[in-house]
């Protein structure tokens, strides 16, 4: 309708050129990359829970030989103040 | 069982994803040739821009979540471009020569593929007013690179620039290149018009 507009299709006319011709094995590269970058990111999902699992593990076995939660109350009173 | 489940879902990705390429793949590949700034018979670089980005869309496929692939390799392709953009700053022929590797990715978004100003806005990470004025300096840097239609007669190669004398031959082949050209745009575009709200809100933030 306004003058851009005319402006405009007279560029979007121009960017409408012929295609250049899709190889035909585009698709199965990029299928491949896609595949391997798939695996690429379970491999590091895997080793993150993993190293998670790892942790927790280690955590029960530390607390189950230290026991911290045995340990004496902190006492609330100072010691006695001796040979002043 | 798990296996089973999982190989099915492979091939069923691998042939979604080779039906989309074959329908969507001229159009996008254009669209990267523009944006590379290469001539139709000569697309390396073009090529593997959108091998790059279709990748990313299979490593995505299972889950798009409804959203339209050919979106997803469309934002994809244009952060890979801004992102490598200066890798294309000498470009060599091809429709939009003349033009900033950031006037080309604009005038792509806007105009080759329609994309509203607020989504390239926000895919790009720039103002709308920023978009709106890149968008009409690169239509008037097109507009006087190309020669005034039907003038004064004078042929297109007369003293014209070789980037220049590509958009006749760009012009007239139009009227066979149309229907393809359109019937790939249908399939983005019918999508597009569902999905264009939640991607561009999914940009956004």
């Amino acid at each position: 309708m306004s003058f851009p507009d005319r402006k405009e299709t007279e560029v979007r006319r121009m960017l409408e050129g012929p295609h250049p011709a899709l190889p035909p094995d585009l698709a199965g590269r990029a299928a491949e990359r896609g595949r391997r970058m798939l695996r690429r990111h379970q491999v590091v999902r895997t080793v993150g829970w993993l190293l998670l699992l790892a942790a927790v593990v280690a955590f029960a076995v530390w607390a189950a030989i230290v026991e911290p939660w045995t340990a004496p109350p902190p006492t609330d009173t100072t010691p006695p103040l001796e040979g002043w | 069982m798990v296996r089973d489940r999982r190989a099915a879902r492979d091939g069923r990705r691998a042939r979604e994803f080779e039906a989309f390429v074959a329908g969507a793949g001229g159009r996008l590949l254009h669209a990267a040739a523009l944006l590379t700034g290469e001539p139709t018979g000569d697309t390396e670089a073009a090529e593997r821009l959108l091998t790059a980005a279709l990748a990313r869309t299979y490593a995505r496929w299972d889950r798009l979540r409804g959203e339209d692939p050919y979106d997803h390799t469309r934002r994809t392709l244009a952060a890979l471009f801004a992102h490598r953009g200066h890798r294309y700053r000498h470009p060599r022929g091809g429709t939009l020569a003349r033009l900033t590797p950031q006037e080309r990715l604009v005038l792509v978004l806007r105009l080759y593929e329609g994309v509203a100003e607020e989504q390239t806005a926000a895919a790009l990470g720039l103002p709308a007013e920023r978009v709106r004025a890149i968008c009409t300096r690169a239509v008037t840097a097109m507009r006087s690179a190309a020669p005034r239609r039907g003038a004064t007669g004078t042929p297109p190669s007369a003293g014209t620039p070789p980037s220049a004398g590509t958009s006749p031959s760009a012009g007239t082949p139009s009227s066979t290149g149309r229907p393809a050209a359109t019937g790939a745009a249908g399939t983005g575009a019918a999508a597009g018009t569902g999905s264009g709200a939640e991607a561009g809100a999914g940009v956004a933030p």
